[in-house]
């Protein structure tokens, strides 16, 4: 059995009460450091380099050059203490080191040593102290503690976001050789393959026709999921997870269903068959803007007009926030629409104009609330209008389902709690910090599953789906209690002629 | 006295231009350094005059702490809001004739000295009962706090208890400004106020005081969200850029 307990839910409002402080709870967790072999496919060092010290703090000074928010975020924190209780990791662990501030400080603290006079001078009197074996260990275990979901940077009066400190660290981590196992593996991956599951072309082929097949059964329409169709009007790009883990799969039927029935043609590509950018994890500009490449690449070869994305957190977040950016300009695909759009806000689109329709009683069997994904929430958008991605979700559940409610405000919305498996670390070696970070999220769920009566709990971001299957179970709560959001929608979506 | 009046008046000066040549280097540093990505804290403004005024609001009404802890913020307020009614009381030490809005404000300036030493004593409170604020918090962090309020209660020590001679200190000052020396009036109460206020110009740009100029440049709450609208290739990235543009990638 597992070496840890489980949180005991509270029987509260939802909203999470901050624990006492345990020091050194989670000093243990650690996440597998990657192999040679995975370290230098991507071109850091295999293992802990001769000069770790030195070539530590060179890469420190490249960043804080590279990047104003790292220079910024480490100069400005006053220690006013407004996010020490934001964090889900904190709270569900009780560790102070999974306080925002007290992580970033495990870098800011280095900072002022070799980078501040004050630090120089008055050393730890100014919280500053040098970079030694025992300190980049704490940087190991606790910059894999975080899951970059900026909750603590909607509360700083300054914007402070640890995201952005955790992925320099890292970024610091891979360039001594220090890097993570889970991430670096599957970057590789998507480089060479084209997907985080290292799926070959025919693999893909042939499960893309089993849904073909399961479809037409289930429904007797003739529903296609194309790959690699050359003058397709879409190229759907969407975390290859939605290819055959539950719920995720349901979705892709969902988004397979919306485009058959709104005649958009379609096609998904092999060469980049994965939406996922786990590059943004470890901070890697080069390796985010080679896997945000291969997309342009696929969208150019394909010949496609629009780049839509599929239902994926930070995926999202570097196809709205960073792909322009990364892998613009797009003026090659037709300029009517964004680029790219999330397949929500075409649905939501085709609620609005009637180019689907939904019959509501197919999801009469469920009370449903929504997981606003921390990547959709706080760092990105969805539709037109800011907020969309609050908007836009809950319009398509209520299109969809009779019965909707929301948890409670402080856990919804822009104030959302992560899933406690994003950012790189849904890996089992780190499973206690898993469960225990999802705990804020279960306690907000428990109080409306006792007092309305929720059954299901939408998420539409795979690393959601894949977290909260596993780990909801461990509060008493079934892995089918989790859908896609496509999911709703492929169940009360009308097909054929008469729409 | 002549010795007194040479040391604080070096201190003032000097302290002055660290204090202006420090800040000037940070804001050079912090505006100078590119920002590769859009990452805005969403949902996010989507113009410029947008995002201007969404920094407005963060540093005029405290915005994001308004959410984040309503003890706090009501503390932050008492000493910011408290600090700049007595900065603005402040300004007719450096005028012969006080123009009528600094007359009128000579009151508030009271209040708002209170109101300071009050939030700063908040603040202190909290910093030292909060286990999970003292868990992050240094010995600098501390200092700051003591040292304002140490600057408050100097202040407000010649306010209401050893008044000073204010010509005096009028004359002394504009003898500073134009490099003219003046008498220094010889007020224990005054030399303290003055030397604290020295070392907290000197300290201002090396320490998390910073804020002051930084949170204008907090990537998070400035950035517009345009991410799919326009590109922000910084000029480090624009290797790369090029080079897919000539069809090697």
């Amino acid at each position: 059995m597992d070496a840890f307990t489980t949180p005991i839910l509270t029987t509260g409002d939802g909203a999470e009460m901050p624990p006492p402080l345990a020091p050194d709870a989670m000093r243990q967790c650690r996440p597998f450091a990657a192999q040679p072999a995975h370290n230098e496919s991507l071109g850091f060092p295999g293992a802990l380099v001769e000069d770790w010290q030195d070539r530590a703090i060179d890469k420190m000074g490249e960043l804080l050059e590279r990047y104003r928010s790292l220079r910024v975020f480490l100069d400005i924190c006053v220690k006013c203490g407004a996010c020490t209780d934001k964090c889900h990791y904190f709270l569900g662990t009780s560790d102070p080191n999974n306080m925002p501030v007290a992580r970033q400080d495990l870098l800011r603290s280095v900072y002022r040593h070799y980078f501040t006079p004050a630090g120089r001078m008055l050393g730890r009197l100014a919280g500053a102290r040098a970079l030694d074996a025992e300190t980049l260990d704490e940087w190991f275990v606790y910059f894999h503690q975080c899951s970059q979901c900026r909750r603590c940077s909607v509360f700083c009066p300054y914007g402070i976001d640890t995201a952005e400190i955790t992925m320099a660290a890292r970024e610091i981590m891979d360039a001594i050789g220090m890097g993570q196992k889970y991430s670096n593996e599957i970057i590789g991956k998507v480089e060479k393959v084209g997907n985080n599951l290292g799926l070959m072309k025919p693999a893909l082929a042939n499960t893309l026709e089993g849904l073909e097949e399961d479809v037409l059964d289930d429904t007797g329409v003739a529903v296609k999921f194309p790959l690699d169709v050359k003058g397709a009007d879409v190229l759907l790009v969407t975390p290859s997870a939605d290819f055959f883990a539950e719920p995720h799969v349901d979705g892709l039927i969902g988004y397979a269903k919306v485009f058959h029935q709104a005649g958009i043609s379609w096609t998904l590509s092999s060469y980049a068959s994965e939406a996922a950018n786990f590059a943004m994890f470890i901070g890697s500009y080069e390796q985010m803007y080679k896997i945000a490449n291969r997309i342009r690449q696929a969208a150019l070869d394909l010949g496609v007009k629009r780049l839509v994305f599929g239902e994926c957190g930070h995926a999202w977040r570097v196809a709205y926030s960073f792909l322009n950016t990364l892998a613009g300009p797009w003026d090659f695909l037709d300029p009517r629409y964004p680029v790219p759009q999330h397949i929500a806000a075409i649905t939501h689109d085709l609620i609005q104009n009637g180019g689907i329709s939904l019959d509501k009683e197919a999801n009469a069997d469920m009370t449903v609330t929504l997981h606003d994904s921390c990547n959709v929430a706080r760092a990105s958008s969805l539709g037109d209008r800011p907020g969309g991605q609050f908007t836009i979700p809950r319009d398509i559940i209520r299109a969809c389902v009779p019965s909707f409610v929301d948890m409670h405000p402080d856990t919804i919305g822009d104030k959302t709690f992560c899933c406690g498996g994003g950012g790189g670390l849904l890996t089992d070696e780190i499973l206690e910090l898993r469960v225990k970070g999802c705990k804020p999220r279960a306690n907000a769920l428990k109080q409306v599953v006792d007092d309305c009566g929720v059954t299901h709990m939408v998420a539409m971001c795979a690393i959601c789906k894949s977290q909260f299957t596993k780990v909801l179970p461990y509060y008493g709560y079934p892995m089918e209690m989790v859908v896609s959001l496509h999911q709703l929608v492929s169940r009360a979506i009308r097909l054929g002629g008469a729409a | 006295m002549l010795i007194v009046n040479v040391i604080v008046s070096t201190l003032l000066v000097v302290s002055f231009a660290i204090l202006i040549l420090g800040m000037a280097w940070r804001v050079w540093l912090y505006a100078s350094t590119p920002v590769p990505l859009r990452i805005f804290t969403a949902p996010a403004p989507t113009t410029r005059a947008g995002a201007a005024l969404r920094v407005g609001r963060e540093v005029t009404l405290f915005e994001s702490l308004f959410r984040a802890d309503k003890f706090l913020w009501l503390v932050s307020m008492l000493f910011h809001v408290g600090l700049l009614l007595v900065l603005l009381r402040h300004l007719r030490y450096f005028m012969a004739e006080p123009p009528l809005p600094v007359v009128l404000i000579q009151p508030l300036g009271q209040i708002g000295a209170l109101m300071m030493m009050v939030g700063l004593i908040g603040l202190l409170a909290r910093r030292l009962l909060e286990p999970r604020v003292r868990y992050v918090t240094s010995a600098t962090d501390i200092g700051v706090l003591l040292l304002l309020l140490a600057i408050g209660a100097s202040g407000l020590a010649m306010a209401f208890l050893f008044p000073t001679d204010i010509m005096g200190l009028k004359q002394y000052l504009a003898g500073l400004w134009r490099f003219n020396p003046q008498p220094l009036p010889g007020d224990p109460a005054l030399i303290v106020h003055l030397l604290l206020v020295a070392t907290l110009l000197v300290v201002a740009p090396y320490s998390k005081l910073l804020h002051l100029a930084g949170v204008f440049f907090s990537p998070t709450r400035n950035q517009c969200d345009d991410a799919r609208t326009r590109r922000h290739v910084a000029a480090w990235a624009r290797p790369l850029d090029q080079r897919r543009a000539r069809g090697s990638e």
